[in-house]
């Protein structure tokens, strides 16, 4: 559980502009550390009344078992595909280098 | 301005049929009236000139034969940018995807086009529908049609307005917290949003999937349950389209219209959103409403909805949660924004585009999703959020056992100031208040004017609510209300926004005025 | 770039001696359904999709385009509670799809679908037969399905790999496979017998599978990826070791040699002080060793939730128990059935089973071969080719292939020797053994005219062995058959000029 009163540092908020995949300025994270202490402190409300025997609603209409029969249908072509690619080559997205490795 | 555009669809649907006007006649006029006044508006993102002429040459060919795919075949339409065309760029108002052409329809657009309907071009938004006031749209503010110094509303303000300015009979809008109602609210239309799952959800560019619903923005209740018809019903492509028979939606606006009487309908007020700090204006116009409806034989009870206080915390958790992994794919890989310094590395090319593609209020619920759903935090923020979405909808559970509709003031304000929230997140958040509970149990909604308020001048909007799948008692209630006011009134409210519109520009302008998107 | 050329190895009966192996493994099994998990394209590793042309099999879901909405591909569903029964799992009453969030180029959406604390599947037990007969119980922790990523090639390094890459390309094909994730439990008490325990297991699965008809499970095409964890603790020591996880571990050989070579290399680490670093090791088959890769850090923050645009999947007890009646026999009681069945020996079926051509033989046997041919061309030639070039032998030649080649030396079309030449041509990849036998003219010539002449001239030519022959020398036929065999350049029956020659020369 966290502090009752959350802080979050600018670090913080670099490593979620990380996570997020966002080459956010200082001055930008500097901003947004404050703006977010403002809004997490507001929303954190919900811990008033989220106690242990409120079960979750993650869709706001219940279904189950909603599936497709294994039909193949229609796929888009390959130049639909490539048609907004900001580059390619072969066929293929084309992208830098990359630092990482697949999970 | 033509008298074709004052029509409502429903009219105008009925003069096609007719054989007194032709589509052409009517899309033309509407193609008129946006480069008339959109220097003005700013309703639009891209307008489809000539791509909208030829379909309606079409659709008169086709109704000449007698094969007019529906009742409103002809009828032009203005879709908000949210929503993917294969013949018009989606944008969804932001700079990532700029000029981006997807190679599909979405099925909203797909069942308005197989109807004939003619789509007039694509509207203003906030940046992927995050906002009040259309004023984070990447491509500017749409203007108030009823003060242009003011907000239209968001996040569908384009749509909203394009509909209040005349520039389109009828129009489609998102709404996941409120993006239909409180644009219609503040500009003094008709919007709805219907049950979740009601409406496919293929082919909107997702903000927060368990929330977003696609609806009809209208100037009429009749004109709204036309468009509902055409766009609703299961879709096999959204897993949580439902599979009901859906009541036709036109038929219950008709029949609440002829009936003119509330007789046997409980209206529960709910208490929680009765205006207590709202505007005067609000208030009053809220209370008179109240007040005629019970002329009119509805019953009034106050109900309770003791969580509808939490609804707020728990909708900018969720919203910011789902909205950061929808939008994780904006990434410069396959399509939009792409920038590249050279010799960087995909990490760096993917966090400098985003960076440059998303506005601040994009960043800001990011992050703050981001941080929602981080390890330690999940069960505290988001887990804690899902768990007031429980009590939210046994709330409306219970007011619905007293009641056969909820309502409540649309917005707490009317349009505000252009500029006067912009940099204060959580005021802009709490314009939101009235319609984010039926976001998150899932329930339709409606917004519909009630006058204006004495202070300002300005539209104020009536919300109803039904229980889930109930979209058609809306429509009967809805379109009842409307009737007795205009009665009152009478003529409908838009009769009396100012004027607007500027020399017609010589001929031939006027299909691209900005030679696309902008 | 590191590789493991420099890696300090302990002697592996000492590093037994010293640490306690305990394994642990990930396989992912592609689903051979028609289509995707998500999307109605169709699904490359399904039997007979051709996915050489990039980006031909992609649906708006498979590569992440805006708007565009995921729908679960029943029998997917069916696929993964069939599997899930076969593992010995129970089956949930209630499952659901998470978002697992990480940004990587081969994910369209930059989230994967998957399963994460409510899995279709969970707590079950694999029994697996070792070489010496013995049979060892896995334990499974879940399988969950989820979809797999698209592909990338890395352009410009030196190697092909990542490292060193001046760009790369994105093909999303196989974004979107379905795929089990079968997730067992830690496996205590391998001891030496870990890198043995680990290729059977990986050997079992892909039999199961295979057994079910939902894979095609063809390792060296990625339809079964194995991941193995392995850590060390010292003898006596109650608290587990730090793990590494290997990945690209793509045949069982190569699943056996992994585990070995970590145990031999944190085992000479931890004998050092030093200590082991919780990351991802990668197999390179070519130097026989595991390098460092992603270290696991807080990175690796996922910020699972709820899929929103799926709902639970709840199979009803009769979908259940539907499947489960369908189940086809365990593994190891279809062993037992082939092995009465074949007539083979402990010690003959035992063999088939280390070289792990089980049910290649059993295909080939149902094509109409005998089960003894069958035994003697997968141990016999093919294994030896297998074992020459390092794959499996599964990989070389269809079952059907064998079978033809078999009915080809039967019926007398073929000499042995002339049959294992076609099988080389077959495995060159020159088409089926009808086609290599047509389009070289490689038949044997059983046409005992063309031979009568042949023998004839040839008697002719040597009237002393003739006569020797004439003399009842019979063995002097020997410098005529050979001189015949040579005439017909190989394509004829010894056996057969022979019988033929003896009559020629009483005649």
């Amino acid at each position: 559980m966290p502090d009752a009163t959350p802080v979050i540092s600018v670090a913080d908020v670099q490593h979620l502009a990380g996570l997020a995949r966002i080459a956010l300025e200082p001055a930008e994270i500097e901003h947004l550390a404050g703006e977010l202490n403002q809004i997490v402190d507001s929303v954190k409300k919900v811990q008033e009344v989220a106690t242990p025997d409120v079960p979750a609603t993650s869709h706001p209409i219940p279904l189950v078992n909603v599936l497709r029969a294994d039909v193949v249908g229609e796929v888009l072509t390959q130049q639909q595909v490539l048609s907004g690619a900001p580059d390619a080559a072969d066929g293929r997205f084309r992208v830098p280098a990359i630092l990482g490795e697949e999970q | 301005m033509s008298e074709l555009t004052r029509w409502t669809a429903a009219e105008l649907a009925e003069h096609l049929d007719a054989g007194d006007v032709s589509s052409v006649e009517a899309t033309r006029a509407h193609l008129d009236r946006i480069a008339e006044v959109e220097p003005d508006v700013h309703a639009f993102l891209h307008v489809a000139g000539p791509a909208a002429l030829t379909r309606a040459e079409e659709i008169d060919r086709l109704r000449a034969e007698g094969r007019a795919p529906s009742a409103l075949a002809g009828v032009p339409v203005a879709i908000k940018d949210v929503l993917c065309t294969l013949d018009m760029p989606s944008t969804a108002g932001s700079k990532i995807l700029e000029g981006w052409v997807p190679p599909y329809d979405a099925t909203p657009v797909a069942r308005l086009r197989a109807a004939g309907l003619v789509p007039l071009g694509k509207t203003n938004m906030d940046e992927f529908a995050m906002g009040s006031s259309t004023e984070y749209s990447a491509y500017g503010a749409t203007h108030n049609p009823w003060d242009l110094s003011r907000i239209p509303g968001g996040s569908g303000g384009g749509s909203a307005a394009a509909v209040a300015a005349f520039e389109a009979p009828v129009a489609l809008g998102s709404d996941t917290g409120g993006s239909i109602r409180q644009p219609a609210a503040v500009t003094g239309t008709v919007g709805v949003k219907p049950t979740y799952g009601g409406v496919s959800r293929y082919g909107s560019i997702a903000l927060a999937s368990s929330l977003d619903q696609v609806g009809p923005v209208s100037r009429t209740v009749l004109d709204a349950a036309l468009i509902h018809d055409v766009i609703g019903g299961h879709d096999p492509h959204d897993a949580t389209s439902l599979t009901d028979e859906w009541p036709s939606m036109a038929a219950a606006a008709r029949r609440g219209k002829a009936e003119g009487s509330l007789a046997g309908v409980r209206v529960g007020v709910v208490h929680q959103l009765d205006g207590s700090g709202f505007q005067g204006g609000v208030r009053q116009r809220f209370g008179e409403a109240l007040k005629r409806m019970a002329e009119a034989g509805a019953e009034i009870v106050e109900v309770q909805a003791p969580h509808f206080e939490y609804a707020i915390s728990a909708y900018y958790l969720i919203l910011p949660a789902e909205a950061s992994s929808n939008l994780a794919k904006y990434d410069s890989v396959r399509f939009g924004l792409r920038v590249d310094p050279g010799r960087s590395t995909t990490e760096q090319v993917m966090a400098l585009s985003r960076e440059a593609g998303f506005g601040p209020e994009v960043k800001r619920r990011v992050i703050l999703g981001t941080y929602a759903l981080s390890a330690g935090y999940y069960d505290a923020y988001y887990g804690s959020a899902q768990q007031v979405r429980t009590l939210v909808q046994r709330d409306f559970t219970a007011a619905f056992e007293q009641a056969d509709v909820l309502v409540s003031p649309s917005a707490p304000t009317t349009a505000f100031p252009l500029g006067e929230k912009v940099d204060d997140p959580l005021a802009m958040y709490l314009n939101d208040v009235t319609t984010i509970p039926a976001n998150l149990a899932g329930i339709p909604g409606m917004s519909l004017p009630i006058g204006l308020a004495p202070e300002d001048g300005l539209p104020v909007g009536l919300q109803l609510m039904a229980p889930a799948r109930e979209d058609a008692r809306l429509y009967r209630v809805g379109a009842t209300v409307e009737a007795l006011l205009e009665a009152e009134w009478g003529a409908p409210l838009l009769s009396r926004a100012p004027k607007l519109g500027r020399p017609v520009p010589p001929p031939g302008f006027g299909t691209e005025p900005d030679g696309g998107t902008r | 770039m590191a590789t493991g050329a420099t890696d300090v190895l302990m002697d592996f009966d000492e590093a037994l001696e010293r640490f306690e192996p305990v394994l642990g493994f990930e396989v992912h099994v592609e689903l051979s359904t028609a289509t995707k998990m998500f999307s109605p394209a169709p699904n490359p590793a399904a039997p007979g999709v051709d996915s050489s042309v990039p980006n031909s099999l992609v649906a708006p879901v498979d590569m992440g385009l805006p708007g565009a909405l995921p729908v679960v591909n029943a029998e997917a569903v069916r696929y993964s509670i069939s599997l899930g029964l076969a593992l010995g799992c129970s089956i949930a009453p209630t499952s659901r799809f998470a978002r697992k969030n990480y940004f990587y180029p081969d994910l369209g959406k930059n989230y994967q679908i998957s399963q994460y604390d409510e899995p279709i599947a969970f707590e079950g037990t694999v029994e697996v037969e070792l070489e010496d007969g013995t049979l060892w119980t896995v334990p499974i922790e879940r399988a969950h399905m989820e979809e797999d990523a698209g592909k990338l090639t890395h352009v410009g390094g030196a190697t092909g790999r990542i490292q060193g890459a001046d760009h790369s390309l994105v093909d999303y094909n196989r974004a979107g496979v379905p795929l089990v994730e079968i997730v067992t439990k830690p496996i205590f008490g391998a001891e030496h017998r870990a890198p043995e325990i680990a290729k059977a297991y990986v050997a079992t699965i892909r039999d199961i599978v295979r057994s079910l008809g939902i894979s095609e499970a063809r390792m060296e095409r990625g339809n079964l990826r194995c991941d193995a964890n392995v850590s060390l603790r010292p003898r006596g020591q109650e608290r587990l070791g730090t793990r590494t996880e290997t990945k690209n571990v793509n045949s069982l050989r190569s699943v056996e040699r992994a585990v070995r070579y970590e145990i031999q290399r944190q085992a000479a680490i931890l004998a050092a002080g030093g200590t082991i670093v919780q990351e991802t090791r990668h197999w390179h088959e070519d130097t026989g060793s595991t390098s460092a890769g992603r270290p696991k850090s807080d990175a690796d923050d996922y910020r699972y939730f709820p899929e929103p645009d799926l709902l639970p999947v709840e199979p009803s007890l009769a979908l259940i128990e539907e499947l489960r009646a369908a189940l086809p026999e365990s593994p190891a009681a279809f062993r037992r059935r082939l092995q009465a069945d074949y007539g083979f020996t402990d010690g003959e079926f035992r063999d088939i089973l280390n070289a792990g051509v089980l049910a290649e033989l059993e295909e080939t046997v149902s094509k109409g071969a005998a089960p003894a041919q069958a035994r003697k061309w997968w141990l016999g030639e093919i294994l030896r080719i297998a074992n020459q070039r390092g794959v499996e032998p599964g990989t070389l030649v269809s079952p059907l292939h064998v079978s033809e080649l078999i009915a080809l030396t039967e019926n007398g079309d073929l000499t042995d020797r002339l049959a294992r030449q076609v099988l080389e041509l077959v495995v060159a990849g020159e088409g089926s053994p009808e086609e290599v036998v047509q389009a070289r003219g490689l038949k044997v010539v059983s046409d005992d005219s063309a031979l009568i002449a042949a023998i004839d001239e040839a008697l002719a030519s040597q009237p002393d062995v003739l006569q020797k022959i004439k003399d009842g020398k019979v063995q002097a036929a020997g410098a005529v058959i050979g001189a015949v065999m040579k005439a017909m350049r190989g394509q004829a029956d010894a056996a057969r000029v022979r019988e033929l020659v003896l009559e020629r020369a009483q005649a």
